[in-house]
């Protein structure tokens, strides 16, 4: 653990040079865990890095043409032990790294619940954790939070040292929500769900912006998150709620439309299925949900009849899809009302409270059920009666 | 006319697909204009078009065909190149509120173009043409399996090229970032005819690239030349061998996921799209199983090169040829098996993003291996600085760099917090430029002398060399410092004022390689005018190892009146070493294949139809594609294929030689 303190003081020599290193340097355990990651793989790569640069340049002064006194043997070209050597030890080091890879990756998964706040602080089980719904836009970034019946344009906040769960949706094109303060990015895909749980141990304001190009206002699509103690993160829901605004389907197919450099807004109120609708791509009125859709597959489908439940799309969210020589475009029109059932999307994968760093303790172990040579070449066989 | 008979006769072409407003395109293209009306005069002033087209353009010769991949390659790079000093200086001027001089719409356009071309139209001819010059010489061949199919590989390839050109002046190129991720690239978001010219050109070029490379894997598997064994190809054969089957593997891949995407944008299916079940997370899957093996596609060949020049130059036998080549197929096998790690960041579980990550790092363990054996080649050696020497020298201390960030990456936790930031861009120019650009400079100085018959001028070679490295540095490691910064890529602006140092330093660091790039033509030229003094009769001026160095300087046509007999790794220093006498009797016609022009036609048509499908003017893709098939079933009844070069030729060059060589004695 100490060990792991005098790495963490490396990036802060760098970052007192002046720059912002934000990486190295962040404000969240997440990202913390991940810097320690970064110099720990660069330290064990420069393990061997290190000896091959230097013996580059050795060898290329020593056996220069004009140095008559080094040795010359032209027809030296094998030695088992060398060969050894060289195949080995590249792969020692990639054994590490490779546990190491195995144990960083399960452990700092972004789907998994946090284990602790802190490399010393442990979960406090009486808070609950903070719930941020979060949907990019063209292009801008819209939070909503379900627990305060507030959602926010490009303004993000979240108490110092209370777990935040970020569920994370896009309406259109691909994008990738980073906040390099705070954890590691993770896409935001159109149509899916993807998961992010991380918390900010430090007070301060960090940037959050898309890491992935998503189209002409791509660079202005980037956000201020705060870090904020309790009173403040209070007084700053109390702000969103007094600014008024609410924010419904049809607010949202205005705001969902493609806008550049869009200041901070904030909405009093929130639809409290809004992020449902957005994330099954039914926001608008008529359409079907995916999850319906999928609800009625899996029973089977609608079979044929199915293929005339759709209505022609007079736009897919700001540009006419229309295609060359296809047909017209259509949706598919919701059947019945109201929607599916609501539910978890994905099951959330729960980590035990106390983990420390990297040793892989908590990791569950993999179930293990050996085929039966049979069936995995035959497949399942009927069992017979007798 | 009617709006209907324009739409039938012109598409979706009008006069408002000319980017007039833009000034910068506008300037463009009068330089070009200019500079190809001048060109085309010079040519036809000299009278030098039927020797192009007989000589060249419909030659099967595999060397020149291999000579016009790299002048393709190169001048492709100087528009590539131009893009990156577009970007470079757009990012530097972007701070303080000021919008820099690249609307979003000019540069999301520039950003997208420079990965395209300089991936498929500059390291992959600059790769291919190498092959082709080289290979075939190298295990004894007088030419590739199919050489009319090496013509038409390489028009295709040009035939996407000039698609990619087109796009500059007519209408515009792709939006969307190099490898056109949908929803993005799909109909609904890019509705404008860039990502069509994106799908047709790499379609075009797809075509050439998987052809050549069926033809290099028969050529090397079933031309080599007696006693020459798997196990004694040279090195840079079997990386070549290597590649090819990567090729042949991995491209059509790439030519499904586009066909998919193409119908999703003309037909309205739905593989790639939001609604109806599509998938965009499918594209990416599998467009990076294709594109990492394509990255491995670029840098073994280097591979290859490096590991001749620190042989010949180190006057040494490679050390562990057998754990090299095997090091070369394992890197083959891997490359398929690591395509995740470029998209860890989707939301993949643990176990499969670590699986990824691990397959990864497997890779730089051959990787690593093969460093060693170029670093004990050159131990107990006698090192000759010579350009391609001092390029092998650079790449091996830029490489574990570049190889060290990859393996990085490979963490995903790291990758989470790296990924698509300028680290990741400095990571794979690091690779790309360390790799492959600085193998295709080691090549072009390597064997320049066996095309051409005369060494390249050292002075401007050593100016471009110092000017690329240097360059490449100051470019690229302020990327890296930007990207612990969490800077992302494709920003076309910055408000954080304190990052502007390190831009205005990429910047520089991209005006120096630009330096490096013109140094290069420079010695080009200089080289080529003083040939006299630059000549070289040997055949062998670095007294080198391989099979090519036997042969005459540039070698003729038929590469070796005699096809040699192989008894060792280096079969020319073998040769050498036994009091090889040159045969000067007993010379008998050799049988050669013909020129056709088929090659050059078809490819018009396939870049026709290509045009026709971008802009929607149906009857000029179908008539191209009926013009194609005819010309296609047409050279089926072309039956003068082949023929003998009479044993008088022979005899007529080889005695020339003879001359050559007692004169230089």
């Amino acid at each position: 653990m100490s060990r792991l303190k005098i790495l963490a003081l490396l990036p802060l020599a760098a970052a007192l040079s002046g720059c912002n290193y934000v990486v190295l340097a962040p404000a969240g355990d997440i990202a913390a865990q991940q810097r320690d990651l970064v110099i720990i793989s660069t330290i064990l790569m420069l393990l061997i890095v290190v000896p091959v640069m230097a013996l580059t340049v050795l060898f290329a002064w020593r056996y220069r043409q004009s140095n008559t006194s080094a040795r010359y043997e032209p027809d030296w070209d094998h030695s088992t032990k060398l060969e050894l050597v060289i195949w080995s030890a590249p792969l020692l080091i990639i054994v590490c790294l490779g546990a190491l890879t195995w144990m960083g990756t399960h452990l700092l998964d972004p789907y998994r619940t946090l284990g602790r706040i802190h490399a010393d602080r442990a979960i406090d089980q009486s808070k609950a954790p903070l719930e941020v719904d979060v949907v990019a836009l063209d292009w801008k970034w819209l939070f909503i939070y379900p627990d305060y019946g507030i959602a926010t344009v490009n303004d993000l906040a979240a108490p110092v040292d209370r777990p935040i769960n970020f569920r994370i949706t896009a309406s259109s094109v691909m994008n990738s929500f980073y906040i390099p303060a705070l954890a590691g990015q993770i896409y935001a895909m159109p149509g899916m769900e993807t998961k992010l749980h991380a918390v900010v141990n430090h007070a301060g304001t960090y940037k959050g912006f898309s890491a992935n190009y998503s189209g002409a206002g791509f660079s202005g699509m980037h956000f201020n998150f705060q870090g904020l103690d309790d009173k403040g993160f209070d007084a700053w829901v109390a702000q969103a709620k007094s600014a008024g605004g609410s924010l419904g389907r049809g607010e949202y197919l205005q705001l969902e439309k493609p806008s550049e450099n869009e200041p901070v807004r904030r909405y009093g109120t929130v639809d409290a299925d809004l992020y449902r609708l957005i994330l099954n791509m039914c926001v608008e009125a008529g359409k079907m949900c995916q999850s319906e859709m999928m609800a009625i597959d899996a029973k089977g489908g609608n079979g044929h009849e199915g293929l005339n439940n759709t209505l022609p799309l007079s736009y897919d969210k700001y540009a006419r899809r229309g295609t060359a020589l296809g047909p017209e475009p259509t949706f598919v029109a919701g059947t019945c009302t109201p929607d599916a059932p609501q539910g978890q999307t994905t099951a959330s994968i729960k980590a035990p409270l106390d983990t420390a760093p990297l040793l892989g303790a908590g990791l569950k172990r993999p179930t293990f059920t050996p085929l039966k040579s049979s069936s995995f070449f035959l497949g399942q066989r009927p069992k017979s009666d007798s | 006319m009617s709006p209907d008979l324009l739409k039938l006769i012109f598409g979706r072409l009008g006069i408002d697909s000319l980017p007039l407003h833009e000034p910068i395109l506008v300037g463009t293209f009068v330089m070009v204009a200019l500079g190809g009306v001048t060109l085309l005069a010079g040519l036809t002033y000299f009278r030098l078009w039927g020797y192009l087209w007989r000589e060249w353009f419909t030659t099967v010769d595999h060397k020149r065909i291999g000579i016009m991949y790299m002048i393709l390659g190169i001048v492709m790079l100087l528009r590539g190149f131009a893009d990156a000093l577009m970007m470079r200086a757009q990012q530097a001027l972007a701070f303080n509120g000021s919008e820099g001089f690249l609307p979003a719409h000019h540069y999301d356009q520039v950003f997208t173009a420079h990965g395209v071309i300089m991936i498929f139209f500059v390291a992959m001819p600059l790769v291919t043409g190498l092959m082709n010059y080289v290979v075939p010489l190298q295990i004894g061949a007088r030419d590739v399996s199919f050489p009319f199919l090496n013509n038409f590989s390489f028009w295709m390839t040009v035939g996407g090229a000039v698609l990619v050109m087109i796009s500059l002046f007519i209408g515009e190129f792709a939006r969307t970032g190099w490898l056109a991720y949908p929803p993005l690239s799909n109909i609904g978001y890019s509705p404008d005819v860039g990502v069509d010219y994106y799908i047709w050109a790499l379609q075009v070029a797809g075509v050439g690239t998987t052809l050549s490379g069926i033809n290099l894997i028969c050529t090397i598997v079933k031309l080599r030349c007696p006693g020459m064994t798997m196990m004694k190809m040279p090195v840079f054969t079997w990386t070549s061998l290597c590649t090819n089957i990567l090729i042949v593997a991995s491209f059509p891949v790439l030519t499904v996921v586009l066909a998919l995407l193409s119908l999703d944008r003309y037909v309205g299916t739905n593989f790639f799209t939001n609604d109806f079940g599509g998938s965009p997370m499918m594209y990416v899957n599998l467009i990076w199983i294709w594109g990492h093996p394509e990255v491995y596609i670029l840098v073994l060949p280097a591979f290859g090169i490096f590991s001749e020049v620190t042989s010949t130059f180190s006057g040494k036998r490679l050390f562990g040829y057998t754990s090299m080549v095997y090091a070369t197929v394992v890197i083959t096998i891997l490359s398929y098996l690591v395509w995740l790690h470029h998209f860890f960041t989707m939301g993949s579980g643990a176990s499969v993003n670590s699986f990824f990550g691990i397959t990864t790092m497997i890779i730089s363990i051959p990787t690593g291996a093969k460093m060693f054996n170029w670093l004990f080649t050159m131990y107990r050696g006698r090192i000759r600085y010579e350009l391609p020497m001092l390029w092998t020298i650079a790449f091996m201390l830029t490489f574990v760099l570049g190889g060290m960030t990859g393996v990085l990456l490979a963490v995903p936790p790291a990758d989470f917090v790296l990924h698509n930031s300028l680290f990741l861009i400095a990571h794979f120019h690091n690779v790309i430029i360390g790799g492959v650009v600085f193998g295709a400079f080691a090549g072009i100085n390597y064997w320049f002398p066996k095309a051409f018959g005369f060494k390249l001028d050292p002075f401007w070679g050593k100016l471009s060399f110092w000017f690329w490295v240097t360059g490449f540095y100051m470019a690229f490691m302020p990327l890296y410092v930007l990207g612990l910064m969490g800077v992302t890529r494709r920003l076309r602006v910055f408000d954080d004022p304190s990052l502007q140092i390190w831009f205005v330093i990429a910047a520089i660091g991209a005006g120096l390689v630009f330096l490096g790039i013109l140094s290069m033509l420079m010695q080009f030229a200089v080289s080529f005018l003083k040939r006299e003094q630059l000549k070289d009769v040997t055949g062998d001026p670095w007294d080198a190892r391989t099979l090519e160095w036997a042969t005459s300087s540039p070698p003729p046509d038929y590469n070796f009146a005699f096809t040699p007999v192989v008894h060792d790794n280096d079969a020319w220093w073998d040769m050498k070493k036994r009091g090889y006498q040159r045969p000067l009797v007993g010379f008998k016609p050799i049988h050669m294949p013909s020129s056709t022009g088929t090659g050059i036609i078809l490819a018009g048509f396939a870049t026709a139809m290509g045009f026709g499908l971008i802009w929607y003017i149906w009857w000029l893709a179908a008539a191209s594609f009926i013009a194609m098939l005819a010309v296609g079933i047409g050279h089926t009844f072309n039956y003068h294929r082949d023929f003998d070069i009479p044993a008088d030729d022979v005899i007529r060059t080889e005695d020339a030689r003879t001359k050559l060589l007692a004169g230089a004695k």
